[in-house]
């Protein structure tokens, strides 16, 4: 072994011969960022940071934590929801009962509260594994949303059960301003999802994906099976957590409980699909499908007049299943979700004019 | 060449009364290429499972480096240096071959989550050595040219190097290779076995592989074990196996 280690070739490890030192892809990321964190806050009115990019963002964090989970190492969830409701309620009693915590801590803080959560939860998934996993999970969703509901300590004792946002700023910073929600949203997420994308480019995010794709040579090959698998539970509680902070204050501004129940997991099961597993990406994809094709559909009733002809409890209904139409054609078409639809349209125009 | 590094004891091994392995012993010596050699249903592959500590053996000790396993676990076994490919190649399909690779090496890593995360502490250096080493074994075996392709998309014969590189990455003293060769033509098989005798002589892995091919047994091993029902009919050199008559009762048929 001694001979071969001496024999390394560095070229592998520096950068690929040829290639530019300012790629294409760096230029198209630094403007992205550039749009993200200058340009949208700027132009961007307050009806379209509100009720178009501030959801579409958070979901697409709470989709990243559920997509750790599920695309990365293969362990199902259907308590998405009630991890993010353990952050916005952990959130709300740190920054009540303990007000010299500046915001970021508190939302870190509340991260880990709900990481813990996601380690008890994901005990099970040492002795049992796929469709029947999901139990475990799925009792989580209902024991938090009956804790929140029951314990009255955890909402301050509110007559309504809510929390409501108890101070939004950072160094004096006052961030109750849709820019101001907006830019703390798009921050906390741009950071988390730096943090999500190193891992899962490590040794942890191999270990995860060797589970997901074989349990077996995992163990053999010398993966700690049952660590990494509560590591991916708390991680994923961990970003849920966090999102679920951000959707109580930074968007809904007043929430309780049942702002996190069964539908909310689903959904962020719906944006980790659509979107596709085991990319990060994709989730913010996922996220804006589904925020944006329900304000769509909407709009298209009001444009042709539908109201006219068809009664709103019906129309409400109807919507829900073109909506769920849409998503099982997305499906069949692309399996594999969003991302890989994106990521081939990109390697087309890449290679414009010519066809592969 | 000193010294036996694996040393089966009595080993008994059923599932649900249907003995797969019955009261079975010999010696793998350090330095050797050890043939696992025994009709379908014979117990190799679930031998190989007991050593891995995948499958409990009923009755019976493993002996490691003269060392007792008292109860083997993957890990376990995996940390005391043991390499495994699978009889169906077990890679990881949705990963590239180069991070197939690095998945060997996953249990000499120590950096936390939180290094990992923010790219601190133990966490670089770590991840140039893994590299370094995957890369030496991915040259090694002549892969180079697939290092980032998803494995599950490559033909059969590179899918076997690309498990023998993930078993081999982490340098181990001994390797368990379930049917290497199994639906390989003769020129994959030729160029496998040069690569099995090139890991057994520079890179010092004492070698235990399950084979069926016994043309390709007799002219790599220097020792062949043959198993039928679970027992032991035949323990020695090529050439005393094969004068062996039980063996040849084994492999020809006999009434049990």
């Amino acid at each position: 072994m001694s001979a071969l280690v001496s024999s390394v070739q560095p070229a592998n490890l520096a950068r690929r011969e040829g290639a530019p030192l300012v790629s294409l892809n760096r230029i198209a990321f630094v403007l992205a960022l550039a749009a993200i964190y200058v340009v949208v806050p700027l132009i961007g009115n307050d009806y379209w940071l509100n009720s178009l990019v501030i959801p579409t963002v958070v979901m697409g964090l709470a989709g990243v934590g559920l997509n750790l989970l599920t695309g990365y190492a293969g362990l199902v969830s259907l308590g998405s929801a009630a991890f993010m409701s353990i952050g916005a309620f952990s959130a709300y009693n740190l920054l009540l009962r303990a007000p010299f915590l500046p915001l970021p801590l508190a939302l870190i803080v509340a991260g880990f509260v709900a990481a813990a959560a996601g380690v008890i939860f994901g005990l099970p998934s040492l002795r049992i594994k796929g469709f029947y996993l999901s139990a475990s999970t799925l009792g989580a969703q209902f024991f938090f949303e009956w804790l929140f509901t029951n314990f009255h300590w955890f909402s301050n004792n509110s007559m309504s059960l809510t929390i409501s946002a108890p101070r939004l700023e950072f160094s004096g910073y006052n961030l109750t301003s849709p820019a101001g929600r907006y830019l703390l949203v798009v921050v906390t997420t741009g950071l988390l999802v730096w943090l999500a994308r190193n891992i899962v480019n490590s040794r942890i995010g191999r270990d995860w994906m060797a589970i997901r794709d074989m349990d077996t040579a995992a163990a053999v090959a010398g993966i700690p099976i049952a660590s990494r698998k509560l590591l991916a539970y708390g991680v994923s509680s961990f970003f849920c957590g966090i999102a679920g902070a951000l959707w109580a204050f930074a968007y809904l501004g007043t929430a309780d409980a049942h702002a996190f129940d069964l539908d909310k997991s689903f959904q962020i099961l719906f944006i980790v699909i659509i979107g596709g597993s085991a990319s990060l990406f994709g989730n913010f994809l996922g996220a804006a499908f589904i925020v944006l094709t329900p304000i769509v559909l909407d709009l298209i009733v009001l444009w042709w007049n539908l109201t006219d002809y068809v009664d709103q409890g019906s129309l409400t209904n109807l919507l829900r299943i073109i909506f769920g139409l849409i998503i099982i054609l997305l499906l069949i078409k692309e399996p594999d979700g969003l991302s890989s639809l994106i990521g081939r349209l990109a390697r087309r125009l890449a290679a414009w004019p010519l066809r592969i | 060449m000193s010294g036996a590094i694996l040393e089966v004891k009595d080993v008994s091994l059923s599932f649900k009364g249907i003995k797969a392995l019955a009261n079975l012993s010999f010696a793998v010596q350090q330095g050797e290429i050890c043939a696992l050699i025994g009709p379908n249903g014979a117990g190799k592959s679930s031998l190989l499972n007991v050593i891995n500590g995948v499958y409990r053996a009923n009755s019976g000790q493993i002996v490691f480096d003269g060392t007792p396993i008292d109860r083997p676990t993957p890990i376990g076994v995996a940390r005391l240096g043991v390499g495994r490919t699978f009889q169906n190649n077990a890679l990881f399909r949705r990963m590239s071959v180069l991070d197939n690779v690095l998945t060997g090496l996953t249990r000499l890593g120590h950096a936390s989550v939180i290094e990992v995360a923010f790219r601190v502490g133990r966490h670089p250096a770590e991840r140039r050595a893994f590299r370094e080493r995957a890369e030496d074994i991915i040259a090694f075996l002549e892969i180079e040219a697939y290092r980032d392709a998803v494995v599950g998309r490559l033909p059969y014969g590179l899918q076997k190097r690309v498990e023998l590189a993930r078993a081999l990455v982490a340098s181990p003293k001994l390797l368990l290779l379930d049917e290497p060769m199994a639906g390989m033509n003769s020129d994959e098989k030729t160029e496998l076995s040069r690569f099995i005798q090139d890991v057994n002589q520079e890179l010092g892995a004492t070698i235990v592989l399950i084979e069926h091919d016994v043309g390709v047994v007799m002219g790599l091993s220097h020792h062949v074990v043959v198993l039928d029902y679970g027992r032991k009919v035949g323990d020695g050199s090529p050439d005393e196996v094969r004068r062996n008559p039980d063996v040849i009762a084994a492999y020809l048929g006999t009434k049990h």
